[in-house]
């Protein structure tokens, strides 16, 4: 049941996006998200959707994977269309009672959905094509400037990377703890919310130790390994940008001139 | 009737992503009751994820399981009472201990099972003597004990609920050797006392040699064999070949077999070595040796 979460994991494999520099493309992921929210028409969402496509396509990744990224925000895609269809104000489409359906209301809450996938399409894109330990790597680098103002950079990434680096770990380790108090007649899956939230403490609270237990050991690992913060250290892979980096990010920004192009001709007109 | 049985049983990890592994692969096994069955293999072999089928953790990819004659599978039946009918204890189980105090800890399961107060003190008392947690430990909070107490607490959660089989995924993993010996002591007490069948996977071909009435050994997801000790240590070199090791006493009669010396292969304790050792110097007129 855990194992099916799969925002934030990485799928290693040969691409053309997976071995673009980890900078280059959370930029193009914010691009791409710039894209989606000013869009204002049908075609110019188009037009980033097959951007998108482009890039999926060049990920070699398994289309499977962006479906089942989807699953978990099916729920807030439904509720929020449905509000947006309800709550805005237009010409009648139709009518039941009191409530009343418009073209506006219709018309918002197809770009909500269409927004709403792009935005987990993209995101997960970054996520399945970039390890985390880049990743973070990339927000570190992109984030030096700030330290000049005493902002703690290096000590934010590696608190991210740690997060990070342990999502994974915990939900095994709730998976397995799981497993382990259902072995022993624990029941779950049925009966009242407060049955089901006294059914938590045997998980919560062995999860709590093992994190404890896990946070100990990993900072005398690390002090053992004489680690005092970012001063002085060196990166064993640094990032480094190439052309292939520079023309995605050509791409991305000729997108973006697109959609704004379509949209401001159909201002004009 | 045998009380486990798998038919053609096939497990696959993360079908349809690139991390797709089939950890075991048409698995034909059949369990009887009061069997102690000592389970071995590599890491990887699938021994865990097999295990875990027996108590409906995990549901086959394709074949079937069969729990005291009725499928895992089928509609009608609930996983729960699989559940109390195979109890599972994992590795490292004391990281699932949450309580407040010892005493409720083993209460768990047995509370679980509806039983009434007076049968659960009956069982967690009885079960914390056969695991020697002394009555005063029951009332101090199970964190506070030392790691093996912990796990024999962790194990008597388990033993407390009675369930028919009882299979234990390396007990005695991370603890030192007098801890070893107490606790697998303990698990065979457990097996004598109640006439369970006992599933022991273990990484010592010794642990498993020394109590096995039965030896499963897998390699890479398929049972390479399933018999009893002597007939699955007269395949010594089998064995040895697929990198798993024999007990030390079997591979030194292998040695004195190699010399020339006409000595039967499938001796795996040292008691039966003295033994098998004294009736061929005897048979040899030689005199016997002492007995240790």
């Amino acid at each position: 049941m855990l194992k099916d979460i799969t925002i934030g994991q990485y799928f290693p494999m040969d691409s053309a996006v997976h071995k673009l520099d980890a900078r280059f493309k959370i930029v193009i992921t914010a691009v791409f998200i710039v894209m989606i929210f000013s869009a204002d028409s049908f075609l110019s969402l188009g037009l980033a959707f097959l951007f998108f496509v482009i890039a999926f396509a060049a990920s070699k990744l398994s289309p499977k994977l962006i479906l089942k990224s989807m699953k978990p925000i099916i729920p807030i895609i439904i509720f929020t269309s449905v509000l947006n269809i309800f709550f805005i104000d237009g010409v009648t489409v139709f009518q039941i009672w009191k409530i009343r359906i418009t073209d506006n209301g219709l018309i918002t809450s197809g770009y909500m959905i269409i927004r709403l996938i792009a935005l987990i399409c993209g995101s997960s894109l970054l996520t399945y094509t970039t390890s985390p330990i880049v990743l973070t790597d990339a927000i570190e680098q992109m984030m030096k400037p700030l330290g000049k103002l005493h902002f703690p950079v290096h000590e934010l990434a590696m608190m991210m990377t740690i997060a990070l680096r342990f999502i994974p770990t915990l939900i095994e380790e709730t998976d397995k703890i799981m497993s382990a108090q259902k072995a022993r007649g624990a029941d779950m899956d049925s009966g009242t919310l407060i049955e089901r939230a006294k059914a938590l403490v045997p998980i919560i609270i062995p999860l709590f130790v093992s994190s404890f237990r896990r946070a100990e050991e990993l900072a005398l690992a690390m002090e053992c390994r004489c680690y005092n913060g970012g001063e002085g250290r060196t990166k064993l892979k640094s990032l480094v940008s190439g052309g292939s980096d520079y023309a995605a990010l050509c791409l991305s920004l000729l997108f973006l001139c697109g959609v704004m192009i379509i949209d401001m001709g159909r201002v004009v007109l | 009737m045998s009380i486990i049985k798998t038919e053609k049983l096939t497990y696959t990890y993360s079908q349809g992503t690139p991390f797709e592994k089939t950890a075991v692969n048409s698995v034909d096994l059949e369990i009887e009751e009061g069997e102690f069955v000592g389970v071995i293999g590599h890491t990887g072999s699938g021994k865990s994820t097999l295990i875990q089928h027996f108590n409906g953790l995990i549901k086959p990819t394709s074949g079937r399981v069969l729990i005291d004659g009725t499928d895992i599978r089928s509609k009608d039946v609930k996983l729960r009472d699989i559940r109390l009918k195979v109890g599972l204890v994992f590795q490292y189980p004391e990281y699932q201990i949450f309580e407040e105090t010892v005493y409720k800890d083993i209460a768990f399961g047995p509370k679980n099972m509806g039983l009434d107060e007076k049968e659960i003190d009956r069982r967690v008392r009885e079960t914390a003597e056969l695991v020697g947690i002394s009555p005063e430990l029951l009332k101090k909070s199970p964190f506070e004990l030392s790691g093996g107490q912990k796990r024999r607490v962790a194990i008597a959660g388990v033993m407390a609920m009675r369930p028919k089989v009882l299979i234990l995924d390396e007990p005695t993993a991370g603890l030192d050797p007098r801890g070893r010996e107490t606790i697998l002591g303990q698990i065979k007490r457990y097996h004598d006392e109640t006439k369970s069948t006992v599933m022991l996977v273990s990484h010592s071909m010794e642990d498993v040699a020394r109590f096995a009435s039965r030896i499963l050994v897998m390699n890479k997801g398929e049972v390479l064999c399933y018999d009893t000790p002597p007939a699955v240590f007269a395949r010594a070199e089998e064995i040895a070949s697929v990198g798993l090791s024999v007990p030390q006493i079997t591979k030194i009669f292998g040695l004195l077999r190699k010399r020339g010396i006409d000595i039967r292969g499938d001796v795996y304790t040292v008691e039966f070595a003295l033994k098998t050792i004294n009736e061929y110097l005897e048979a040899h007129g030689r005199g016997g040796l002492e007995n240790a």
